[in-house]
């Protein structure tokens, strides 16, 4: 941002400091060699790249659909949701009693018990396509729902009162919700892994030599993009989006034009949380297991995401969900499944120091 | 950035009303009257601390203290530790007002650095210095004092290492980037044992067999007997005594840099960067002597508790150590060293002992079922006390009374995180 700002300016000379261009030469070295490494994994495997690089962007597209959530609520109220990664590993939990036990489910919290709402919904690997279709969508929706409720729920209860302390309050705040969502799975399903049934259609959509793409591949993307396109549709032209980058632009200005600034908060985050579900519940379905304490290294994956699209940005954090799953995918695939976190986390932070502003820069105020 | 109160005369808090405050406020006053007590107390809290071994653990209050409320040698340590990480933290996120989600890895850092030079992990060695084992084993053994200096440079340097780039981000720009460190560097600890070939960790495996504390035969005779000539797991006072020491040096450094000119900048910072830098603060040098002095005391405590507990695994540095340290600070009161003490003596309490001990009490309660378990809402506690102080008492239970005009101040501060140097 800062260097298109200079760049119009015609009567200041810019000079380089030595450190910024032996940085810069830097990074275009370390660029080349990942360029280099990837060609060279890809020439001497091709089918094994293409697999990976499917594989990246399925994964990706689950990144961008939690890394939405962050960037979306960033936008509006400039506070990083930490909670949301739980958030999301509920809409897991969710939609793993929806396929095992047939019902929606209300934990109680502090208690163990469990508020249960039968749809028949109960499904296995051998149940009829039919079934299958309806507990895919009732999965879908009741997750959304869920997590919906959550986050709107944690916004009113936690962030709303503490909008004009200082940054740091909310952000304590969200560690905290973060904890106690942690510990509501925990309560709710147990410790261990929460396998689910795969109910996901089976087979391949093409073969190439060793690198397959199969039809539970292919579902991930068919439920992400129409969800993109509808948000994409609502933050622009509808009023409540309209509203939305209103708020993200100048609260105080928005609401003295009478936009009802609680809501249009309120809004953001229950758009943020339904994304948070529908990934939790494709995550649930494609994955096919997960765990309670699953939220806080995927969120903080998404989180990366978000930041290295541009934080604040929608389609920034599209793009850096799929750039992000095609690190986490090349990482795997050619290097040494150890390192992913190390890399990611390395990725967040480079960005962070020497472009705060993400691939595609900051375009907070004008939404996308 | 709206006008604010001059930090001379920090406004009326306006939620001043509360119990402990008044409490504050009459003992305030009762201190003035009765100077002694300004440096009456703190001797008997360390006499009472010092003691603790003779009226806590056995003796007479045993029954409340050891039996009651589970504070046993183990415990006891733990605490200590804890209390020196939380000060520690006090310096980052207290007084320099810097957010450190990633506080763990220089715990982390400290104990590996006691691994590196104080076990048999590089076994082709054979350096000794001063140490205090009973016979001559291989690997790198330095006397345990020397590694815990040691083990506060290197987390120091380190320190300024993660800093010099990050500490011009803004606050939550900058917790994030902390926190990312704080799970790279264990990350980097797990996957240590195949780096080009050489093993620097011992990976998940974890490092064993550390060296103990101790004073050698010389000093122990000399001392009439008194100070070991290594500490064993069997003799736990001997720890407790070194921990509680390095403690007291944690608590007089933490005083008197805060009455110092960098303790000042540290405020001055923490209040408002721009107004610091425009009166000469140097922003980033300030900021990371802050950091790397934090480092340096999570240093120390990790030489501390890796030879304690005589194991150094990846899997206990953990997202949750560094929560739950910023949870003591925050609970405790930021800025405050009272406070801080005694919120991480609280929070360390519970984390180790007093939730079981609590989940045995409600266990008793006729009517609870006895498969009924506490330790899985640890998590929910820990993080409903955030939520709860940061929506009630953002300033914490005993805070400095600059902070908490500082937290009422509010709005003014809205912006003060946009600086960026």
């Amino acid at each position: 941002m800062a260097t298109a700002e200079t760049a119009s300016r015609p009567s200041f000379e810019r000079r380089l400091p030595i450190s910024q261009i032996l940085l810069w030469v830097a990074g275009a070295v370390l660029a080349a060699l990942i360029g280099y490494w990837l060609i060279k994994n890809a020439v001497e495997s091709p089918d094994r790249f293409l697999e990976v690089t499917l594989i990246g962007i399925t994964n990706g597209s689950i990144y961008a659909l939690v890394a939405l959530g962050y960037t979306l609520v960033y936008g509006i109220i400039e506070l990083i949701n930490f909670a949301h990664g739980d958030n999301f590993m509920l809409g897991t939990f969710q939609t793993n009693g929806i396929v095992n036990d047939g019902s929606f489910q209300i934990p109680l919290f502090p208690t163990s018990f469990v508020l249960a709402l039968p749809l028949g919904t109960a499904a296995t690997a051998s149940s009829s396509s039919g079934q299958k279709i309806y507990t895919i969508l009732m999965c879908l929706f009741f997750s959304m729902l869920f997590c919906m409720v959550i986050n709107v729920s944690i916004e009113r209860i936690g962030y709303k009162p503490l909008r004009n302390q200082p940054r740091l309050v909310p952000l304590i705040t969200a560690i905290g919700f973060s904890f106690i969502l942690q510990d509501v799975g925990l309560v709710w399903k147990d410790a261990g892994p929460q396998p689910l049934p795969n109910i996901l259609p089976t087979g391949n959509i093409f073969h190439w030599r060793g690198a397959t793409y199969g039809w539970n591949d292919f579902i991930v993307i068919a439920v992400t993009i129409p969800l993109l396109i509808a948000l994409s549709y609502l933050v622009r032209s509808t009023r409540s989006g309209k509203a939305m980058r209103a708020t993200a632009q100048d609260m105080d200005a928005s609401s003295m034009m009478g936009i009802n600034v609680d809501r249009t908060i309120s809004f953001t985050f229950a758009l943020g949380g339904a994304l948070a579900g529908a990934a939790g519940a494709i995550y649930a379905l494609y994955i096919g297991t997960s765990k309670f304490d699953l939220g806080f290294r995927l969120g903080l994956f998404a989180f990366t995401a978000a930041v290295l699209g541009g934080i604040g940005n929608l389609s920034g954090a599209v793009l850096g969900g799929v750039v992000l799953g095609l690190i986490q995918a090349y990482t795997e695939g050619f290097w040494d499944a150890r390192w992913t976190t190390t890399v990611i986390f390395s990725v967040l932070i480079a960005i962070l120091v020497f472009r705060p502003s993400g691939l595609l820069g900051e375009q907070v105020p004008e939404g996308q | 950035m709206s006008d604010q109160a001059s930090p001379e005369t920090p406004k009326a808090p306006s939620r001043s009303s509360s119990t402990l405050s008044s409490w504050r406020a009459s003992y305030r006053r009762y201190r003035n009257e009765h100077k002694w007590l300004g440096w009456g107390i703190p001797l008997a809290v360390v006499f009472l601390a010092f003691s603790y071994p003779w009226w806590g653990l056995e003796g007479p209050l045993a029954f409340v203290f050891n039996d009651g409320l589970g504070i046993d040698s183990d415990t006891l340590f733990n605490m200590s530790v804890y209390v020196m990480l939380a000060l520690g933290l006090n310096v980052v996120v207290g007084y320099a007002g810097l957010l450190d989600l990633g506080y763990v890895a220089f715990f982390a850092l400290g104990a590996y650095t006691l691994g590196w030079f104080g076990s048999g992990l590089f076994t082709n060695l054979d350096w000794h210095f001063l140490d205090t084992n009973a016979s001559r084993l291989p690997g790198i053994h330095l006397s345990f004092w020397v590694v815990v200096l040691l083990a506060g440079a290197i987390c120091a340097l380190a320190g300024v290492l993660i800093g010099w780039p990050t500490l011009r981000l803004r606050g939550d720009y900058l917790a994030i980037v902390t926190l990312g460190f704080g799970e790279i560097i264990p990350d980097v600890f797990r996957n240590g044992d195949d780096i080009a070939g050489h093993n620097l960790t011992n990976g998940v495996r974890g490092l064993t067999l550390l060296d103990r504390p101790g004073f050698g035969e010389r000093i122990h005779d000399a001392s009439g007997g008194i100070l070991p000539v290594r500490y064993t797991s069997l003799e736990l006072r001997p720890w407790y005594f070194t921990v509680l020491a390095m403690m007291l040096i944690t608590i007089f450094v933490n005083l008197r840099l805060r009455d110092s000119k960098m303790g000042r900048a540290w405020i001055a910072v923490r209040e408002d960067e721009i107004a610091a830098s425009a009166m000469g603060v140097p922003l980033m040098r300030t900021k990371l002597w802050a950091y790397a002095i934090g480092a340096i005391f999570g240093g120390f405590a990790g030489a501390v508790y890796g030879s304690f507990i005589n194991g150094i695994f990846p899997t206990s540095f953990s997202f949750q150590i560094s929560v739950i340290v910023l949870v003591m600070v925050i609970v405790g009161g930021m800025g405050n060293i009272w406070g801080v003490i005694a919120g991480a003596m609280l929070i360390s309490w519970l984390n180790f002992r007093g939730l079981d001990k609590i989940g045995a009490w409600i266990s008793d309660v006729p009517g609870v079922s006895n498969d009924f378990s506490i330790a899985k809402y640890k998590f929910g506690i820990f993080g409903a006390l955030l939520v709860i102080m940061m929506l009630f008492r953002p300033e914490g239970l005993i805070p400095s009374t600059r902070r908490k005009a500082e937290f009422a101040e509010g709005e003014g501060q809205a912006t003060l995180y946009d600086a960026r140097a």
